[in-house]
């Protein structure tokens, strides 16, 4: 079997795991990444709207800093995230646009003078800044009280993701496409590496590395409908909790977006209601602001999900041959708009719908998008309990996103995460990372992995690998969807445990060599069943609503019990997950719990609430800069990696000072 | 009374055809594959797109049949094959608008890595460290500075050229790619179209001209544009193609 060593072994080739790589080559040591897909293919490709960055540029976006920045991201979380990675975040997503910039994002920019835009269903006129002529602009997304996404037209994941790749490309980065880790290595409770398939000869090999990231994208294909590539089955993240040693966070944070083509499920962007876009019903009412006065379509998305699922509930769907589905409005943006910032959305209106939407509306239903949960990370991106295992970008629970992730916060993550983590990899290369696996261990590891393989050519097997993913599929989306229930939620984790036990028995009868899809299609359906088993008890053990994950029989967000992260482990002998917690501190938050500024204003609190309130607002009423009241409120500045430490520059704030 | 107002998707509705695929097969891991069509029925419904139906066929017929999709959404560039000759994008090739018979085959220039699948990311990833398809500038290091401006026209223009998702419909649509297997077709020309006109790249057409001022390069295009007819992102592939040429000309004369 081939063997091959490396320092750093980077599992996934999006945004995240190819700035990793970035970030570990200029250190001075030997990244290589591993591919599924040639990396410009990756799902880093489908962010359509933009990446919040707080550059306060443009005249919708003065006066936006980190502290704005951090404020909306920790209300979108539903108070689930760790606030000193966010505030890490926000504070090193501009230097990310930034270098992106540099290295050939071709952003879109201010122009100064007047402009017609559309807010809140009426035209208006924004009046750009001179200064402010050729900076990086940035438009609306949903739960920001700034315009904070930077964006390359309706293409920014694109853009990113060729300039990042063309940037690895450059820097030698080795990748190898078409190669796919089924499981990790590991010994003494540290990762070495990975066993691999290769897609292409279906041969096995043995990567071995000092330390390994992974940056495999979500998990969404557990789900039937979702805006998701077929390649986000979550692997990645299934590998790690099949060492019994990672832990996997908040797998029940599960982000349903507003706006999926209907019934396909292909995203088109928050940009659309960013940018002016309305949500209207059957009778062509605008329905949002009856539910949401204050942010109306651009509430977060968990929020905006939900109340158009209400709608529908209440009778206000449109009909079709495949069910209900609600309208999206772009026509009043206007022809040029649609025709610029808005053309990969119209391709896809066109091919898909054979709609045109500078004439016609959008019907659309919420799809499953984004998956918060994923590999549990400290805040410099290593698995607190299998040493050696990085992840970075949505494979990760860095914990940033809590149980509601904000539009633009994704790809900026992905870069952000990349940049921090990549710096920490190095660090860990630096000091305390060896490759210290015995043969034996490789050995016996090897054989598990292909003794799993052979397993489904017994004769005896009877099962179809694609016939039992399908009714995983519909289980996620019929139980475990949007709107949760405990009785549901049971039924759910019975059925997928049953779906588990006989995903044992898949029969794969071709036996020719070369990738054979039936067989990749039978592992990753175990996988697969296990991440969705780890989703499905967590929702039915959470028994509150936060975030992404509301409990119908428990309404409430519950800061008093639930302030805390679900963790889930798998042991290799067990056939269900163990969940345990992990609490927040109240006492330590930047931002204590409140209301959100939209959604429900009922919860129940925290006990420790009021007295950190009242430290807070002590804080703030004081005549110390936001620096310093910052840093008095949790000092986050030690945590970051040296280089990236240095307070971002701003014109808002050179001209305002 | 406007389309807009009425309740129901305007897609075709179904006469529920059976289609039937001739798809090549041929896996070249194994000693005994020979390359050959087969046969598969399918029955049309609504909205089904190659994407669809090539994932049914998989599941319920052909278990072993190969073929690319990341996106299936139009934007990832995977899933490029000849579809009744022509290259195109699968995913968002709706069967309604095919005939009765269908012919499916992997892309021409392109390593076959089996049946529909083939290796388009190899061939990519050498045309991009060839034609050094990156930002050639002196290294920022500080990035907690303002960032550089730009004149918004400029960075439109930009990305106009940039929207290309190296899928190889122009390669596959390229006479001049079928004789020569160096040539870098209109993906490269394009893409070095997009960093010539991107003011951070510091290359001059001196520079530009020591990898494409040859016959695998701009003066290998015969002009018969299938790049264009073929590209899925209607880029304007021959005015670009005819720029280069413009400049490489002006160069290799200076």
């Amino acid at each position: 079997m081939q063997t091959i060593v490396t320092d750093a072994l980077i599992i996934g080739g999006g945004l995240a795991g190819l700035r990793t790589a970035i970030g570990v080559k200029r250190r001075g040591f030997t990244p290589l990444i591993l591919s599924l897909v040639p990396p410009k293919r990756s799902h880093s490709a489908a962010a359509q709207g933009g990446m919040q960055a707080s550059l306060g540029n443009s005249a919708k976006g003065w006066g936006d800093n980190e502290d704005v920045h951090f404020a909306d991201t920790i209300r979108g979380s539903d108070w689930g995230a760790d606030q000193v990675v966010a505030r890490m975040f926000v504070h090193t997503a501009p230097k990310a646009v930034r270098e992106l910039a540099a290295w050939g994002v071709p952003w879109n920019r201010v122009q100064k003078g007047d402009h017609k835009s559309v807010i809140n269903g009426e035209e208006v006129t924004i009046t750009e800044r001179d200064e402010s002529h050729g900076l990086i602009t940035a438009r609306n997304f949903g739960g920001t009280a700034k315009w904070r996404t930077n964006y390359v037209a309706d293409g920014t994941g694109h853009s990113m993701l060729y300039t990042m790749s063309n940037q690895a490309i450059a820097e030698g980065i080795e990748v190898h496409e078409r190669m796919e880790a089924i499981a990790l290595l590991h010994d003494n409770g540290r990762c070495q590496g990975a066993i691999v398939r290769n897609l292409i000869t279906g041969e096995l090999m043995v990567y071995l590395a000092k330390v390994t990231c992974i940056a495999t994208g979500g998990f969404g294909r557990i789900y039937r409908v979702s805006t998701n590539a077929v390649i986000n089955q979550g692997i990645g993240t299934a590998i790690a909790l099949e060492t019994g040693i990672a832990k996997l966070g908040n797998m029940e944070a599960v982000q349903f977006h507003p706006t999926g083509i209907f019934p396909a499920g292909i995203l088109v962007t928050e940009g659309c209601r960013g940018d002016g876009g309305l949500l209207l019903d059957a009778k062509e009412h605008r329905f949002m602001p009856d539910y949401e006065p204050e942010k109306r379509e651009l509430a977060s998305r968990d929020v905006v999900s939900r109340w158009m699922e209400t709608h529908i509930r209440n009778g206000h769907g449109v009909q079709s041959r495949f069910g209900e589905h609600l309208w999206l409005d772009i026509r009043l943006l206007g022809k040029k708009h649609i025709n610029s910032k808005l053309r990969e959305v119209k391709e896809i209106c066109q091919y898909f719908l054979g709609v045109d939407p500078t004439e016609s509306l959008i019907p659309v239903r919420p799809a499953q998008h984004y998956s918060m949960g994923g590999i549990r990370t400290d805040y410099r991106g290593e698995s607190p309990t299998l040493k050696g295992l990085f992840a970075a970008g949505e494979a990760a629970c860095w914990d940033m996103h809590g149980f509601n992730r904000l539009g633009g916060n994704s790809v900026a993550e992905t870069v952000v995460a990349g940049m921090i983590v990549g710096e920490f990899m190095a660090d860990s290369l630096t000091t305390e990372a060896t490759l210290a696996i015995s043969s034996t261990a490789i050995d016996s590891q090897v054989n598990e992995v292909r003794d799993e393989l052979a397993s489904f050519q017994r004769s005896e097997n009877n099962e179809n690998a694609w016939q039992i993913i399908e009714a995983m599929q519909s289980v996620m989306t019929d139980k475990v969807g949007i709107f949760r229930h405990g009785e549901q939620l049971a039924e759910a984790v019975t059925e997928l445990q049953s779906l588990y036990e006989r995903a044992g028995r898949i029969k794969v009868s071709d036996t020719s060599r070369g990738v054979n899809p039936e067989l990749c299609a039978a592992y990753r359906a175990k996988k697969m069943l296990k991440l969705s088993l780890c989703v499905a008890s967590g929702a039915l053990a959470r028994e509150e609503s936060r975030g992404a994950h509301c409990r119908e029989d428990f309404p409430l967000r519950n800061d008093k019990d639930w302030l805390k992260r679900t963790l889930t482990s798998w042991s290799p002998e067990a056939a269900s997950p163990a969940i345990d917690y992990e609490p927040l501190d109240v006492m330590s938050m930047e931002l204590p719990p409140g209301w959100r500024g939209y959604g429900g204003k009922e919860r129940i609190d925290h006990p420790d609430t009021p007295t950190r309130q009242a430290e807070v607002d002590g804080v703030q009423a004081g005549d110390a800069d936001r620096f310093a009241k910052q840093q008095q409120l949790m000092p986050f500045t030690g945590c970051l990696p040296e280089p990236f430490r240095g307070r971002n520059a701003r014109l808002s704030e050179e001209l305002d000072a | 009374m406007n389309a807009c107002t009425e309740k129901t998707i305007p897609v075709k509705v179904s006469t529920a055809r059976t289609i039937e695929f001739a798809i090549f097969r041929h896996n070249p891991f194994d000693e005994a594959s020979e390359p050959h069509f087969e046969t598969y029925q399918l029955e049309e419904a609504d909205s089904m797109t190659l994407f669809i139906a090539l994932n049914e066929i998989r599941a319920k017929q052909a278990p072993s049949l190969q073929f690319d999709f990341v996106c299936r959404a139009g934007i990832c560039g995977s899933c490029a094959m000849l579809i009744n000759g022509r290259p195109g994008l699968a995913c968002r090739t709706l069967i309604s608008q095919l005939p009765t018979k269908v012919t499916l085959m992997p892309l021409p220039g392109f390593e076959l890595i089996g049946d529909l699948s083939v290796n388009t990311g190899k061939w990519m990833r050498g045309m991009s460290e060839h034609l050094q398809t990156w930002i050639h500038s002196a290294e920022v290091s500080n990035f907690d500075a303002m960032e550089e401006k730009m004149a918004p026209e400029q960075a439109e223009q930009i990305y106009e050229l940039e929207r290309c998702i190296e899928c190889g419909c122009c390669i596959a649509g390229c006479g001049t790619a079928q004789m020569r297997p160096e040539f870098v077709g209109a993906v490269g020309l394009n893409q070095l179209a997009r960093f010539k006109i991107d003011p951070r790249d510091n290359r001059t057409d001196a520079q530009f001209y020591e990898v494409i001022g040859n016959e695998h390069g701009v003066f290998g295009c015969m002009t018969m544009l299938g790049c264009e007819d073929f590209c899925p992102k209607e880029l304007p592939l021959a005015q670009q193609i005819a720029y280069m040429r413009r400049a490489m000309a002006a160069a290799g004369i200076n």
